[in-house]
């Protein structure tokens, strides 16, 4: 038999069927929604539609979750109330904003054990790629889409190219996933992995923590791929045992002999492969506003003067919005406040990274520490971790999207320039206006200490950190 | 959703490369109903001032009729969120041409009836250079992928399937019934073979 993919393995395994055009019709195992799907139980209700799998779908109430007290307008109020209805209509499952398991989805996915190997996980939201860190087949849909998985439990695609990202050598303390991410996707672009499915692979990656390993697949779509996969192994098999909503018993066993094969066989031929050596990053920013203008905290601001025509003038665009001189070495760019939260960098390690440079400091400007759910919210409370944060002097907040998208009403002021754990600088994207500076726990922590964007490496220095 | 095959109107050109969706639409308006229309929140914060009224100098404030968008490479990355759609839609926005698209809008757009048509850099280059700060009108021929400009016609690259369903006006909801034997049968085997996948209702209580 050919020698096939992780992609290939999983594709074959959730293909119903293949038209002539090339594309597959996908059975989907697990839909998971949030407030974004009204527009989807809109274009169901008026086919008169109902859900094929509600026991397959499951809701959370995250993009507008308050992180303080109570919906900050009557629309957010409404949009959170009109999901909890939509589910309760049609049968399906729904983490409200008062229960004890609500988060983010693609936190609360994976920590509830919904999000298993083998699976072919789907949600109306471009991060979904998170999921791919369990060796799952997880990409993000549009709300059309979101209406047909509903009524159907398919999805109509075309099989992506592969593209294989092999990440060797050891990570120096203070550099992670999120500077991982940051390095390939400065390198290949923000459309780099457009059309692409992505699998991380070599040592780097196996060493990484299921939460490291999330973090890499949820930034997948900032290089344009829409799934992001990593093969599964022991470290994936032990976050799962014992979740929830994990198989147990028999079931258990039969499905970690199912799971065993979920990897690349060792000839398996990709379109593309990438090499990146670990040893060689350190801690990355990104100054500009999409996610592929990023540097390390080393260098200086892009030159306008080194580039011609429509690419200086775009340049000198990007730093008039976000407020930066040409030349300028990043480490001198002061900062107003800082966001730590999101699918991205909101689990309970996330927070922990973070509180290791803040313990015992106190952070210079002001800013909100926002954990992926509740469930990490209630551990970081019993690990002492919210003192730390709140002795820093930051806010301690409910879990949600909050100040990544700006939906809840948590947003950064025009002007302002926010170090952020997020996934997104976009123009725009954290408020009108909004300064965003992408990268690391670690490095958002400290660029709260030090009041402006910094080289975390120094801050660890006899903190016994790894 | 209609069908189209052809299309005339007014193109204008907006040199931006990676015009994500948050740029389409920032997410503080997501949570109007659809029936206020979303072309209103389209590039808001590039054609409205802090008091929300439009900026006169911006190229579709000028030209509030156009249909076909000129753009450089990777618009629409980002967030999937449909309304980034809905908001080129709603402003009357048909065709978008541009080096590359971002996987997910692409989808989104095909799905509400709007042509996301690729085009090589070199003739995108061209077309910004070509068009400035004016107007030109331009023909869209799905059945041919062609598009005339002035007396040049140029091919585009687009998905046979998508080429399809934008000239149908296809639903894929309609389009999967067909195969719901096959999907029957599939689910049939599948909760055989991984029970875990659907038991996790009963199995959590």
């Amino acid at each position: 038999m050919m020698p096939r993919t992780l992609l290939d393995k999983l594709w074959q395994e959730h293909e119903i069927t293949r038209r002539d055009d090339g594309a597959s019709l996908l059975w989907v195992d697990r839909h998971l929604i949030h407030e974004g799907s009204h527009h989807a139980f809109a274009k169901l209700a008026a086919r008169k539609a109902n859900t094929a799998e509600p026991g397959l779908t499951y809701g959370v109430v995250d993009h507008y979750a308050p992180t303080r007290g109570a919906p900050a307008t009557t629309d957010i109020a409404r949009m959170i109330s009109t999901l909890e209805d939509n589910a309760e209509r049609y049968g399906i499952t729904c983490f409200g904003l008062d229960d004890p398991r609500q988060g983010i989805v693609h936190v609360i996915g994976p920590e509830q054990g919904l999000t298993l190997p083998g699976m072919l996980v789907n949600c109306g939201d471009s991060h979904t790629s998170t999921h791919g860190a369990f060796g799952a087949l997880a990409f993000g849909i549009g709300a059309t889409e979101v209406a047909h998985v509903l009524a159907t439990q398919t999805i109509w695609q075309k099989k992506p190219k592969s593209l294989r990202i092999v990440i060797n050598g050891q990570l120096a303390p203070g550099v992670g996933a999120k500077d991982i991410a940051l390095a390939w996707i400065s390198k290949l672009g923000a459309d780099g992995a457009r059309g692409q499915a992505i699998e991380y692979a070599g040592e780097t990656v196996r060493s990484l923590s299921m939460a490291g390993r999330m973090t890499l697949c949820n930034l997948s779509i900032e290089g344009g791929g829409r799934f992001g996969m990593i093969a599964p192994d022991q470290t994936t098999f032990d976050y799962v045992r014992g979740r929830p909503y994990a198989p147990t018993d028999a079931d258990w066993d039969r499905a970690l002999e199912a799971w065993a094969s979920l990897k690349s066989d060792p000839d398996a031929a990709f379109d593309r492969e990438v090499e990146i050596n670990a040893a060689d990053i350190v801690p990355i920013v990104t100054w500009g506003t999409s996610p592929e203008e990023a540097l390390p905290i080393t260098s200086t601001v892009p030159e306008p003067n080194n580039l011609e025509g429509a690419d200086a003038q775009k340049l000198s665009e990007t730093l008039e919005y976000m407020g930066l001189r040409p030349g300028q070495p990043l480490s001198d760019v002061v900062v107003d406040q800082v966001f730590i939260g999101s699918c991205t960098n909101a689990r309970i390690e996330d927070l922990r990274d973070a509180a290791a440079v803040l313990s015992g400091r106190k952070s210079k400007v002001p800013g909100l520490v926002s954990p992926g759910s509740k469930l990490v919210k209630e551990q970081a409370e019993a690990e002492g971790l919210d003192r730390v944060f709140v002795k820093a002097g930051l806010d301690w907040v409910g879990s949600g999207c909050s100040m990544c998208v700006a939906m809840n009403g948590d947003a950064v002021p025009a002007g302002n320039r926010c170090a952020s754990t997020t996934n997104r600088n976009f123009r725009g994207r954290q408020g009108r206006g909004a300064r965003t500076h992408l990268m690391s726990p670690a490095m958002v922590a400290a660029a709260a200490v030090t009041g402006h964007l910094a080289d975390v490496r120094p801050l660890l220095a006899g903190r016994g950190v790894a | 959703m209609t069908g189209w095959s052809r299309h005339t109107g007014l193109a204008i050109a907006l040199d931006q490369e990676n015009v994500d969706t948050d740029q389409l639409i920032p997410a503080r308006f997501m949570s109007t109903p659809r029936s206020e229309g979303y072309g209103q929140f389209l590039l808001n914060d590039q054609r409205r001032d802090h008091t929300g009224a439009l900026i006169e100098a911006h190229p579709l404030n000028l030209n509030p009729k156009t249909s076909i968008l000129v753009m450089r490479r990777n618009f629409g990355s980002g967030s999937s969120r449909e309304a980034a759609v809905y908001a080129l839609v709603d402003f009357g926005i048909r065709v978008v041409l541009a080096p590359s698209f971002g996987d997910i809008f692409a989808s989104n757009a095909v799905n509400n009836g709007l042509l996301p048509a690729r085009l090589p850099d070199a003739v995108i280059d061209r077309m910004i250079a070509q068009l400035g700060a004016s107007t030109a009108q331009v023909t869209i021929d799905l059945p041919s992928s062609t598009i005339s400009i002035a007396n040049e016609s140029v091919r585009f690259d687009l998905d046979a399937t998508w080429r399809q369903k934008l000239v149908n006006g296809w639903d894929d909801i309609d389009l999967t019934q067909v195969h719901a034997d096959a999907i029957a049968e599939y689910r049939a085997l599948r909760a055989q073979q991984k029970p875990w996948i659907f038991s996790a209702q009963e199995t959590a209580g």
